[in-house]
């Protein structure tokens, strides 16, 4: 998991308020989202990403209500990775689930300029700014096993498969 | 070995004596929720994974009242679906039919008991630890995995006691006691961690008050908050249900990362200015502001004794001219007890509107969103940039007090100056 791409730089407690209004969540459909992703506050954000492109935010990233069209939003825009300083808990956990892929990182975050390339390697543990390299922590091993399923949804579809051959009442 | 009321309720439900903090283990839920906005995504997520079937109709609870009557045929027709999906499952407990919203409906219903572990697909989950429950929001995705499997994992978090002492002045309402947390606390002074709310002060409020202060334990980033409960929360309990409880309370000697204690009879009634909840200043500092809507309702403040400090305050007044005054109970029975009790006559003498039981404008979704030159006070938890409508609109939050007298008045006042 290697991105790379420009940086497009967010100051501290992005709410998800801000990501995409709650006028938009009557949809679920990512395309659609990915439009409106912070339209409200910062229009022609879509319009701006190019696909690949990075998010760098300060603390609290997601803040707010629990909104998962949120993380849903960002990766409908074009956005293949959000690096932050901290993220909300809510959000993090939604990401992880959604197949957003996200790093903390609040060094790499310190030195990234708006309009520059930056690259995550979140296999390496390796967030990379201004020709610099800053290392990330592992995540646990239980966001691990999702991740690798490709998020929640095909984790829990591996997890009904097997139930089913082995026979679990459900 | 001592433990908190997050580690006990854990412990519980992982099937363990005990657990440490920071340990991530997989959790049985007692109860799982999502509402009109939140379970579409999660039922889309459940069958996309190819679920048939939920863990238990009865431990599942969609309430979609938060909107009602429906904005546009997309909800309209996301509820049906909801409708359908409860009747295909058998599951019993499902709301929409104006009967107000989650977070205060839940409680009313006897839904939610000391000691439970509930999850439930929205930010605000943390209402019900008012009653003593964990009540843990989750994403819609995490949401469909609880309704498919009845668990989910969790990291046992270290918990922040919050302890309120003393006597709360003339005017100073519970909304005062957690906006004077945020102040401290900040937006993420809690992020991944528990909340227990304790002291003497505590003992003093209702249970409609303490609502307030758990609801908005998410504003500091909890995962969730949560009060030890007493005599007036094992009645109001007991008046609501049959259903057994094992009332949870933390060790003595359980250890909390840092404990805050905040003196209410040192508070003057207070208001978070523009956009952020935590920006918190007393409401005299920002006397004179003046104001073109003022919203009263919510999960946060729309129970019966928020109406009837708001009536307290509008009765034989009017509102101030070029000023809308919204009220919107948070459930039905409240909009009943309202009208009976008489409180919606004082406010439609007022000049205020009545809205359905639900959010109201809270989220800027209808009933009552803002220009980009509106200036709003509500008793609403978040006053993010463009929360209600445009993202100039200057949203202010208070208690009822406050936000009656400044409708009155047409410009942000503090009701100790104002009121005898």
């Amino acid at each position: 998991m290697i991105f790379t791409g420009r940086i497009h730089k967010f100051g501290d407690h992005v709410d998800t308020d801000v990501i995409i209004p709650a006028t938009l969540l009557s949809n679920t459909d990512p395309q659609v989202l990915g439009r409106g992703c912070f339209s409200e506050v910062f229009p022609g954000f879509a319009d701006r990403v190019k696909p690949g492109d990075l998010i760098f935010a300060g603390e609290n990233f997601g803040c707010g209500s629990s909104r998962e069209h949120a993380p849903i939003a960002i990766k409908g825009a074009g956005i293949a990775c959000v690096v932050a300083a901290s993220f909300s808990r809510i959000f993090y956990r939604s990401a992880i689930n959604i197949g957003l892929p996200i790093a903390i990182c609040p060094a790499a975050v310190a030195q990234a300029e708006a309009g520059a390339e930056a690259s995550a390697d979140l296999t390496a543990g390796k967030i990379t700014v201004a020709g610099k390299s800053y290392s990330i922590p592992a995540f646990p091993p239980e966001l691990i096993a999702i991740l690798d399923s490709g998020g929640l949804v095909p984790f829990m579809e591996m997890r009904l498969k097997r139930e089913r051959q082995s026979g679990t009442p459900r | 070995m001592p433990s908190t009321i997050a580690q006990k309720v854990l412990a519980r439900a992982a099937g363990k004596k005990h657990v440490a903090v920071g340990e991530i283990v997989t959790t049985r839920v007692d109860l799982a929720m999502a509402n009109d906005f939140t379970t579409p995504l999660a039922l889309k997520q459940f069958h996309a994974a190819g679920a048939s079937k939920v863990f238990d109709p009865d431990k599942i609870c969609v309430m979609a009242g938060r909107h009602m009557p429906f904005r546009d045929i997309q909800l309209a027709t996301a509820v049906e679906g909801l409708r359908i999906f409860c009747e295909q499952q058998g599951i019993k407990h499902f709301y929409a039919n104006c009967e107000g919203m989650d977070h205060a409906l839940a409680p009313e219903l006897g839904l939610i008991r000391p000691g439970m572990l509930i999850m439930n697909a929205d930010s605000h989950a943390c209402t019900a630890g008012a009653l003593g429950a964990f009540s843990i929001p989750m994403g819609s995705t995490d949401i469909a995995y609880v309704f498919a499997f009845g668990e989910s994992w969790l990291l046992v978090p270290p918990t922040i006691r919050v302890r309120y002492t003393g006597k709360p002045g003339p005017y100073v309402t519970s909304k005062d006691f957690i906006l004077a947390t945020l102040k401290e606390l900040g937006v993420d002074g809690a992020r991944y961690k528990a909340i227990e709310f304790c002291g003497d002060a505590l003992a003093h409020l209702d249970q409609d008050e303490r609502f307030t202060i758990a609801n908005m334990a998410i504003e500091m980033g909890a995962k969730t908050g949560v009060m030890e409960p007493d005599e007036k929360t094992e009645a109001y309990v007991r008046a609501r249900t049959q259903s057994g409880y094992d009332v949870v309370r933390s060790d003595p000697d359980a250890e909390f990362e840092a404990t805050l204690d905040i003196d209410v009879g040192s508070l003057t009634p207070l208001v978070a200015k523009p956009f952020l909840p935590s920006n918190v200043v007393p409401a005299r500092e920002v006397r004179g502001t003046k104001v073109t809507q003022v919203n009263i309702g919510t999960c946060t403040n729309g129970r019966m004794i928020d109406l009837e400090q708001a009536a307290q305050v509008l009765r034989g007044n009017k509102v101030a001219k070029g000023v809308r005054l919204m009220i919107t109970p948070a459930t039905a029975s409240v909009y009943r007890d309202a009208v009976k009790s008489g409180l919606v006559e004082v406010f439609i003498d007022a000049g205020a509107t009545v809205n359905p039981p639900g959010c109201g404008p809270c989220a800027g979704i209808h009933m009552g969103a803002l220009s980009a030159t509106d200036v709003c006070v509500a008793t609403h938890n978040r006053n993010f940039r463009g929360r209600m409508g445009h993202r100039d609109a200057q949203i202010y939050l208070a208690g009822t007090y406050v936000a009656a007298a400044t409708a009155v008045a047409g410009a942000i006042v503090d009701p100790q100056e104002v009121l005898q």
